[in-house]
């Protein structure tokens, strides 16, 4: 009853921000949005038993992505106006889009006729079993070669957007700070012993 | 007790009221905590300055930390004219909560934990990372751009912490095997070597100060650099909503330092455990005492870093999160994997 | 090798045993109204106007102090007293401008404008900054016992 309810209270909440992050007209309210929708669907799924996963969910999306999300729209100065210029020209192809995926879903759900009526709720699992544990035997074995190929695919992501945005400026007058810190004194300072050259004259002055 | 209190109730309300209490049981001392800590920190870094500290309020000033909330609860609340009213005020919540709901899952004896989840571990990460909007939603709210600049820095910071922090707890669950807090810890005993501090040492360096960047305090506070950005963050915030803050910050002080205590030095272990005469006297059990002490000893540390070190700068800060703290922690993983794998140290039995 | 000493955190750590070593140090701070920190015989505080021991004046209204005075605090006005003397009328010192160099107490040559040690002293009211002679007299007479022990001491170095 109470799970239920509990249900019920999150995935409303859930669709309401859901509906949040499109129609509100404030770039950074709809990033909260989305930070209150990320965080209802891991209620949700700690509801289901995966508090593993949930708990993933909110550290990944909740404290990093969104985090960065947040950052750059707070950064920017999003000119509202001119984003909903083409609202009308794109709203065919946006709705389109949106049955499709709908249509999708559907189909996913009823497949092989498996309407709601056959989604029994899974059975709860049996104490001391950890899904964390399951996951990870799981990942590591039967999945290990698409998993390790995710990783691989991630990392040639970060490379290639670090060598995107990097690149040597030609003539620029940088500080380079480390060298700045390392350097001791041997290096600047050169102390010569030399002979003194001539007596120094005051007839210059006198005169 | 708790049956005593509960008793009467109807059974449906039972297991709810007691679990309020128990909130109530745990949250309580926690906020006398950070009421001492800040008192703690001024006759610290007092003593360390050559300075008293506070000593007027009260006996050697301890009723200081009371007058102070006294004066901030009673003190208004400024709302800044072109502050976003709701956000401004919901930030300060936003920072508040996950800081004191994390507290839900740390254990404080083998056997008092409010809710002994498996991934306990996972479950602080997580809700300490929330932590983070309260901070940046304080600095875009205020409409002040000291107030987002301290936001930027912060946020920039406790992301990049995050990851070496989150590294080298995967150190500590290769070790421990599990994510629950209380098995990590029981995981550990033996004697003082097998606390993870040892084998995992860099590990352990690297976490505590990730932890004192996390929490935004001495040498890593730039998010609220008095000589630059005025206070940062919370510059606009006066009254109770700065007191959320303020609060905030030393709760999760309190739980770095009691972290660091659970996860690398044995949390409720005595250090005299399986030394030969000693350990079998009631100097080798298992106490709440043996995790307070540990507790204060890294809250000791924090103060001790504030009264040592000058802050440092931000790319610095950045340097040492990205180039120096991720790629030593990456390192000792693959060590550590190899100690696994060839079975040495502590986890081999 | 600096390599190596930045990984042992070997700056810091010679950073943290110094604050250490001062946290288990006495504090060198006191607390004020309660304890005071040693005064010198030859603190320059409030000033005083003295009297020789059968209760005249010393002042003779020489006006070398008003002269010396770089603050331009004392003023002075003479006149002839009955007896044939030459007696001050008035001397006010204006403790706002005063610096309390302690020029005006080297000047005099009868000793009889000094600074004394008191140095809690306030005003509460407009007009007040100003010692009058009389106030300069009274202040004399009741810590005379500090002064002459103050002078006393400090004797065998002038």
């Amino acid at each position: 009853m109470i799970t239920t309810a509990i249900f019920w209270l999150f995935a409303l909440v859930l669709v309401g921000a859901a509906i949040g992050v499109v129609t509100s007209r404030n770039p950074v309210y709809s990033v909260l949005y989305l930070v209150l929708a990320f965080f209802n669907s891991a209620v949700l799924w700690v509801l289901l038993e995966a508090e593993f996963l949930g708990i993933v969910l909110v550290l990944v999306y909740v404290g990093a992505v969104m985090v960065l999300f947040l950052f750059v729209v707070m950064m920017l100065d999003v000119n509202v106006e001119k984003v909903k210029e083409g609202f009308t020209r794109y709203m065919p192809i946006g709705v389109f889009v949106a049955l499709t995926i709908v249509g999708q879903i559907c189909y996913v759900v009823w497949h092989k006729k498996m309407g709601f009526e056959l989604m029994v709720t899974p059975a709860p699992t049996p104490e001391g079993y950890s899904n964390t544990e399951a996951i990870g035997e799981v990942l590591y074995t039967q999945y290990v070669y698409p998993f390790e190929l995710a990783a691989v695919i991630l990392l040639v992501a970060i490379v290639a957007a670090i060598t995107l945005t990097m690149r040597k400026r030609q003539g620029l007058k940088v500080q380079d700070i480390a060298a700045q810190v390392a350097v001791n004194r041997n290096d600047r300072v050169r102390i010569v012993s030399m002979d003194v050259e001539r007596e120094p004259s005051t007839d210059g002055e006198s005169s | 007790m708790v049956e005593f209190l509960t008793g009467w109730l109807p059974e449906g309300l039972q297991f709810t009221a007691r679990t309020l209490l128990y909130i109530v049981a745990i949250l309580l001392p926690l906020i006398i905590s950070v009421a001492m800590l800040t008192l703690a920190e001024r006759k610290v870094i007092g003593a360390m300055q050559a300075r008293l500290g506070p000593n007027r309020v009260g006996p050697f000033g301890l009723l200081q930390p009371f007058a102070d909330v006294i004066k901030l609860l009673i003190k208004e609340v400024l709302l800044p004219n072109s502050a976003n009213r709701f956000l401004f005020l919901v930030a300060p919540m936003l920072t508040l909560v996950p800081a004191l709901a994390v507290w839900a899952v740390m254990p404080f004896s083998p056997t008092a934990v409010l809710a002994d989840i498996n991934a306990g571990l996972l479950f602080v990460l997580a809700l300490t990372s929330m932590g983070v909007y309260g901070v940046i939603l304080a600095g875009w709210a205020s409409n002040s751009k000291y107030a987002l600049l301290g936001a930027m820095r912060s946020a920039a910071q406790i992301v990049a912490y995050e990851i070496a922090m989150g590294f080298a707890l995967v150190g500590v669950l290769m070790a421990s095997g599990t994510l629950n807090l209380g098995q990590i810890v029981e995981g550990q005993s033996g004697n003082i070597a097998t606390w993870y501090w040892l084998p995992l040492f860099p590990l352990f360096i690297v976490y505590f100060i990730s932890g004192v960047a996390e929490t935004n305090r001495a040498p890593f506070d730039v998010a609220e650099g008095e000589s630059e950005i005025v206070a940062g963050f919370h510059v606009e915030y006066s009254g109770a909503a700065f007191a959320m803050f303020f609060l905030a910050e030393y709760a999760n002080m309190i739980l770095i330092a009691m972290l660091t205590a659970l996860l690398f030095t044995g949390g409720w272990l005595s250090p005299f455990q399986g030394i030969p005469v000693i350990g079998d006297t009631f100097l080798g059990a298992s106490n709440f005492i043996w995790l307070a002490l540990k507790t204060g000893f890294f809250l000791f540390c924090f103060l001790w870093f504030r009264a040592t070190f000058p802050r440092y700068r931000y790319d610095q800060i950045m340097r040492l999160g990205w180039k120096v703290f991720i790629p030593i922690t990456i390192i000792w993983l693959f060590v550590e994997g190899v100690m696994v794998w060839a079975k040495i140290g502590p986890w081999s039995a | 090798m600096s390599l190596v000493k930045t990984l042992l955190l070997t700056e810091l750590r010679a950073g943290l045993w110094v604050t250490l070593k001062q946290f288990f140090k006495k504090p060198i701070t006191l607390r004020y109204p309660m304890e005071k920190t040693p005064q010198s015989h030859r603190f320059r505080g409030l000033h005083a106007l003295r009297r020789y021991s059968n209760g005249e004046e010393r002042c003779i209204a020489c006006k070398l102090c008003e002269a010396v005075c770089p603050a331009l605090a004392i003023t002075i006005e003479s006149d002839q007293r009955d007896d044939g003397t030459r007696r001050t009328t008035r001397y006010d010192i204006d403790l706002f401008k005063c610096i309390y160099c302690g020029f005006c107490e080297e000047a005099c040559p009868v000793d009889a404008i000094v600074e004394t040690r008191i140095h809690e002293y306030h005003m509460e009211n407009r007009g007040e900054n100003i010692m009058t002679k009389d106030k300069l007299l009274a202040v004399g007479t009741k810590y005379e016992d500090m002064i002459a022990s103050d002078r006393g001491a400090d004797a065998a170095y002038r």
